[in-house]
């Protein structure tokens, strides 16, 4: 990147430095932070709609899809997370071929499963076998999206129900003397309100999901953590302008501040949300926010 | 949000692409994590032996090919589900990974395996030895009577050694060779050389059989012309055996 930076062997430290913090890899290790923090801003409204959809549907008056929204959270619950991410991608990622095969290649004529290979013709392969490596990582990154947010979506869904259920009865019985429809007494009387209950679990939720992306290099993509671990391994002479020893540590402790950081920054924001949620509330926060006022 | 998605697997079903034959980009996986067979280097490219020699089949063949990182663990199974076509990475030929996946001959010799230790004279037949996990070796330590410790990286199964964890690893001997000559006697060979193994060839699905002899013969014509010497010897030294 700099011009000194022709003949490393030959820097002081801190010249030394400043080139091997910029060489090629290590602005892929930056480039993963920035992906780490898109898959969290993509995810979490995602995995908060689903949430937000399974909580509605297993308090649904319907009985069958009261018993899908409750199985779902069941389900997804059940399931250690890497299960989840080992089996469910390549199935999902198979079944969508699957379907794509079915509709493109009508007469192929091949069995699609033989011996250990799974085989769709070559125009229904995800992405196409042609595709430039970015098309591939974008796909990776969407199912990646996809799987996280179905699995907090059930944690989600599961804080948000009992949240509805915090509500205080006396509200909808109010809501409903004043004649609001169940629909109308749903959205302006107990949505407003659930909140408060739901963001001490759904900021858990948060937390988790913000350190369990290495779980990503499951599926292919190179996280923070792949970077750290392969940038702090040794690295001998032959095969590198810089080497140095096992320097794993500093990577990790570099991770551990990012982290650390991203922590501290969720919890003043989510304060704030909390504070501003708690406003008018019939909750003992809401009481002592009247009483400071006053 | 569910409508959204539903709708773009409908875009993405219905769309209709330019038709590709079989293979117009071959996608080559590797580790990434092997010096000198591959490594990522300080570009953030893949490279090493078999990048280069990679290239070069493809070169020959006319094809285009592609570079993708896998993780060992994982490496098979993700080319027998056709997320990339061909696995270079150090494999070396077995019966049980032939049962699943396809070999072609081999490009590197049957290689010899190393003990690598902190110091002289450790137990190898029943201490504790590092080996990286899905690997001949570690097959061979689990027979040999000495614990063995797996590591999903070969990088882990050195640093292991490092930290006192095992007494020894156990690995490629051209893998660990740069490594005991960088650690400046901290690190050495000890015991024999274990030769191990059929052989390190490209990896390939049972049923692309097309592809597997368009580069059989290519490995042939290689071997043949002297070209694939002159890539061992630039790799891993004059002494290292070749064809």
């Amino acid at each position: 990147m700099f011009s000194y930076c022709t003949d490393p062997e030959t820097l002081a430290t801190l010249q030394w430095l400043t080139c091997y913090l910029t060489t090629g890899v290590h602005f892929s290790f930056y480039y993963s932070f920035l992906k780490v923090l898109g898959i969290l801003a993509v995810t979490a409204p995602v995995a908060l709609a689903f949430g937000f959809g399974g909580a509605m549907a297993a308090r649904s008056s319907i009985a069958p899809l009261s018993w899908f929204g409750k199985g779902y959270i069941a389900i997804v619950r059940g399931v250690p997370d890497i299960a989840f991410f080992l089996f469910f991608v390549i199935a999902l990622d198979q079944g969508f071929e699957w379907m794509r095969h079915q509709v493109l290649c009508p007469d192929w004529t091949d069995p699609i499963r033989q011996g250990n290979d799974f085989l769709v013709c070559p125009q229904a392969k995800l992405p196409l076998g042609s595709a430039p490596q970015v098309v591939h990582q974008t796909y990776a990154f969407g199912l990646a999206v996809i799987t996280f947010a179905l699995v907090f979506g059930a944690f989600a869904a599961n804080v948000i129900f009992g949240a509805m259920r915090a509500v205080p009865r006396a509200q909808l019985e109010t809501a409903e003397a004043y004649g609001m429809s169940p629909r109308q007494t749903f959205w302006r009387v107990l949505v407003p309100q659930m909140w408060v209950y739901a963001l001490p679990g759904l900021s858990n939720l948060w937390q988790v999901l913000i350190k369990a992306t290495p779980l990503l290099f499951l599926l292919g993509i190179e996280d923070v953590v792949y970077w750290a671990r392969e940038l702090g391994g040794t690295k001998t002479p032959q095969f590198t302008d810089y080497p140095h020893g096992d320097w794993r540590m500093w990577y990790f402790l570099a991770l551990l501040i990012f982290y650390l950081f991203m922590t501290w920054g969720s919890e003043k924001i989510l304060g704030r949300i909390m504070a501003r949620l708690t406003r008018g509330q019939a909750t003992s926060g809401g009481e002592a926010q009247r009483k400071a006022a006053a | 949000m569910k409508s959204i998605l539903l709708s773009t697997v409908a875009i993405a079903m219905t769309a209709t692409f330019a038709m590709a034959d079989g293979h117009s980009v071959v996608r080559m996986g590797t580790e990434g994590a092997y010096p000198p067979y591959n490594f990522i280097n300080d570009a953030g490219e893949v490279d090493g032996f078999e990048r280069e020699l990679g290239d070069e089949l493809c070169a020959r063949a006319e094809l285009t090919c592609e570079w993708v990182k896998n993780d060992w663990d994982s490496i098979i199974p993700n080319l027998v589900s056709s997320n990339y076509d061909t696995i270079m990475a150090g494999m070396s030929i077995t019966d049980e990974r032939d049962e699943v996946i396809d070999f072609t001959q081999d490009y590197f010799p049957p290689t010899a395996s190393a003990y690598v230790a902190a110091a002289e004279g450790v137990d190898l037949e029943g201490g504790v030895v590092a080996a990286q996990t899905a690997t001949i070796q570690a097959g061979y330590i689990a027979e040999s009577g000495a614990t063995l410790v797996e590591f999903a990286t070969p990088e882990e199964t050195v640093a292991a050694v490092r930290n006192g964890e095992a007494d020894a690893v156990f690995a490629d001997r051209d893998y660990l060779a740069p490594l005991v000559e960088a650690a400046g006697g901290e690190l050495m060979f000890v015991g024999p050389d274990v030769p191990l193994g059929g052989g390190v060839g490209m990896g390939l699905r049972e049923s692309d059989t097309e592809l597997k002899e368009k580069f059989d013969a290519i490995i042939t014509e290689m071997k043949a012309d002297g070209s694939l010497n002159e890539l061992l010897v630039k790799w891993f030294g004059e002494e290292t055996a070749q064809y």
